[in-house]
């Protein structure tokens, strides 16, 4: 147990190395968000035989092609509901759910408020870099206020989306927000949220040098990665400076981006309840109650 | 000692940037792409940290611990996310 | 809680084996037999007692029942549970059925065996809901983009609202293909006397599961293990670590959208799988077809009035007879060309404005004359009102 685990042997074990190398652009931070579900998977020693990757369509959704464990790329803005389904069928299976920020939030976002209603027991991992970039550009749910989008040109004029306040606001057990430029956070919650019971959502900030940054005077690679670490602030230090910083401090920070893990509780899942009530129902036939 | 798989490398220069100690460059060398992956400096400073293989987007780096190497290497990293 | 199927317990469940029931109920009756044992569902009307009926009935046979926000979440829920194991189905009206198009063609693209029971209500848009019509007919076959095989069933009466669901889960096993069981309003809500048939006449078809070597597994290509253009289905959790997409894939299942061949070759065999075996998938009914001149070609409600008018004019001595479709897709066209070859004229008593009377006119060649006698607005054809069409109206 002491062997060093290397790229090298994850890679061996869970890529498909036939699909490799990605179609992701140079300096794409999905790449970054696979290999730390990877590092994640092999502290917890998943069986990949019992866990099964679902997507919905975009970059993000590119994701389960690479892995190599049973995978479902489905239509847009549905993978929560098909993996619902999945989950419904054999709860025994671990589903890790890939999605995007306009594929979780813009059309899926009826799937995503009734998934975390209803805490199903599934882990998605929403990959936001503000923008859909699969397409070209065009203006996503979650862009900043006044960023410069395809379907934007003169700057965007809706307020952006906070999915996770959402997923908070809907009970969902496990729900965090990281940027894909620190590695070690990351991997730790993905373990968190895999292990949860019930729903947890990770989202993962990303840089889309292409799409989105290249419009917003972020085109170079090393720059829009500094971005990230310029604009985002962890949840405690934010707090923190809120309550006894200087009037100055809380002015710079005031509009970071939080990142951190926002809530974790444990409340249960749809289908723990179920199988209380199938047993239920059981119970009163075997003892001859009404039908 | 770091292993770079060349023709996985987009040339993103992630790695080279984000090493803590700056002990990577670029290479003179071209892989079928038409990019210069990276290399470990004349001067090697590498103390294993490993953020570079955890943070390529394409997977392309392993970071293989020197057996022979005299640096005072107190803690070596097992598990990612920080030690025990 | 891995469902396994329980005849005893599925009777205990139902009860009589003679009941009094609707039709709605029936289909629900025909999924419990049949071993569905995944329901996602949504409310409409007429189908709400479907959806009430599985919410009952499921989970006392420790099946798993799900209302959905909305119906593409059901027939997502219902793709995604086929591909888990389950035997998944769900029920819906029109307007339902235009939402679930999209996956309806995901569905038949990944070839995932599910079902979708469809109580036809008046359209376009949400029209009469508390009225029953045809109106879906083309859409089962057309509405989503692109080209696919469809197969629908067509029930005449309650009995056949539960037999052709049943019948509906195996040829969805069998050719891992999405199925559509159109039935109506008019037959949903009508309450008819039923006989639930014991175990040993009832046929049941089940998938075939994956078992050859993993490293030897093709999952989308010809059967490995026997003649077929059918693939084993690999369920997910049993190690075959399949990649399913709805991008035009090769055999293997990775995207291969680039070029000509790749789509060509899969797109026919998901579609060729089902048209080789028409003559098998045709199942039609027919009535005093040996020396009828003039012929009712029907399916659905509309069976039943053109049987009473068709009974009218036997008594008169007129030589009437009649067709009625029971899997209305595949289009048994054969049945269509050997009939329109002996016969005058073809009446189609459709509760739309004609659709399924311009693949009759297609296949009749101009070989006799084809009438269409559509009545829309929700209320059944009388049989006097289609006994005027004898007479040359």
């Amino acid at each position: 147990m002491s062997e060093v685990r290397t790229a090298d042997k994850l890679n061996k074990k869970y890529l498909r190395e036939e699909m490799w190398p990605t179609i992701f652009c140079n300096g794409c931070g999905h790449g970054a968000v696979l290999d730390y579900a990877f590092w994640a998977i092999e502290e917890l020693d998943l069986d990949m035989d019992k866990t099964v990757f679902v997507s919905g369509i975009g970059c993000s959704s590119r994701l389960p092609g690479y892995i190599n464990a049973d995978g479902l790329h489905t239509t847009h803005g549905r993978a929560i509901a098909f993996a619902t389904g999945i989950k419904a069928a054999n709860p025994d299976l671990n589903i890790i759910i890939f999605t995007g920020d306009g594929d979780c939030s813009g059309i899926g976002g009826n799937h995503l408020i009734h998934a975390a209603r209803r805490n199903i027991d599934v882990t998605v991992i929403m990959i936001n870099n503000f923008t859909y970039g699969m397409t070209g550009g065009q203006l996503a749910p979650t862009a900043p206020l006044g960023s410069i989008a395809t379907t934007a040109p003169y700057g965007n004029i809706e307020h952006p989306f906070d999915i996770c306040e959402l997923a908070k606001a809907l009970g969902a057990n496990y729900v965090a927000r990281w940027s894909v430029t620190h590695p070690y956070q990351p991997i730790k919650s993905i373990k968190e949220g895999i292990q949860k019971k019930g729903f947890s959502i990770i989202e993962f900030l990303s840089p889309c040098p292409t799409a989105y940054g290249r419009r917003n005077k972020l085109g170079d690679i090393k720059k829009h990665w500094k971005w990230y670490d310029d604009n985002t602030i962890l949840i405690e230090d934010y707090n923190k400076i809120m309550k006894y910083g200087t009037d100055e401090e809380k002015e710079k920070i005031k509009n970071k981006i939080q990142c951190g893990v926002f809530q974790d509780i444990e409340k249960s899942g749809f289908f723990e309840q179920y199988e209380k009530l199938v047993e239920r129902l059981q119970e009163k036939r075997i003892n001859g109650g009404k039908k | 000692m770091i292993e770079i798989k060349d023709d996985w490398c987009k040339g993103c220069g992630i790695c080279i940037e984000r090493c803590p100690v700056c002990a990577l460059e670029e290479s003179d060398r071209l892989n079928k792409k038409g990019i210069r992956p990276p290399q470990l400096k004349e001067k090697n400073e590498c103390n294993f940290c490993r953020l570079c293989e955890l943070i390529c987007p394409d997977l392309a780096i392993t970071v293989i611990p020197d057996k022979e190497v005299k640096k005072d290497v107190k803690k070596i990293l097992l598990s990612p996310i920080g030690g025990k | 809680m891995k469902y396994k199927r329980d005849p005893e317990l599925i009777r205990e469940v139902l009860g009589k084996k003679v009941q009094f029931i609707l039709g709605d109920m029936a289909c629900v009756y025909g999924g419990l037999l049949a071993g569905c044992s995944f329901f996602g569902g949504y409310p409409i009307t007429p189908a709400s007692e479907v959806t009430e009926g599985m919410a009952r009935r499921l989970p006392r046979v420790k099946g798993t029942y799900v209302q959905m926000e909305d119906e593409i979440g059901s027939i997502a829920a219902v793709i995604g549970a086929s591909w888990g194991g389950a035997k998944a189905m769900t029920a819906t009206s029109g307007p339902g059925f235009s939402l679930m198009m999209e996956n309806y063609g995901f569905a038949a693209m990944t070839e995932t065996p599910c079902v979708i029971v469809n109580i036809q209500r008046t359209g376009p848009s949400t029209g009469q809901p508390t009225l029953g019509a045809q109106g879906d007919m083309m859409q089962a076959k057309w509405g989503t983009h692109g080209d696919f095989e469809a197969i629908a069933l067509a029930p005449s009466t309650v009995q056949e609202c539960m037999e052709f669901t049943v019948e509906a889960f195996n040829l969805a096993e069998k050719y891992r293909n999405p199925v559509c069981v159109m039935a109506d309003g008019e037959i949903g809500h009508l309450r008819e006397r039923i006989v639930i048939p014991d175990e040993k006449d009832l046929k049941i078809i089940d998938r075939v599961p994956a078992t050859i070597d993993k490293k030897k597994f093709i999952p989308f290509t010809s059967s490995q293990t026997r003649n077929s253009k059918v693939p084993d289905f690999p369920t997910f959790g049993t190690g075959y670590h399949t990649y399913v997409t709805g991008l035009t894939h090769n055999e293997k299942g990775f995207p291969a959208t680039d070029k000509q061949p790749d789509h060509e070759k899969l797109v026919k065999r998901i579609t060729t799988k089902i048209t080789d075996d028409l003559d098998k998938l045709t199942n039609v009914e027919k009535l005093y077809l040996d020396d009828a001149k003039t012929v009712f070609v029907t399916y659905g409600a509309t069976a039943r009035p053109a049987e009473s008018a068709m009974e009218m004019a036997r008594a008169k001595g007129k030589k009437i007879g009649m067709l009625r479709l029971k899997t209305v897709w595949p289009f048994p066209f054969k049945e269509i060309q050997k009939l329109a070859s002996k016969i005058d004229k073809i009446i189609v008593p459709e509760m739309n404005l004609g659709q399924i009377v311009h693949p009759v006119r297609e296949y009749v060649e101009g070989q006799c004359k084809v009438v269409s006698a559509p009545k829309i607005g929700g209320e059944m054809h009388l049989p006097h009102e289609l006994y005027e069409y004898l007479e040359g109206k």
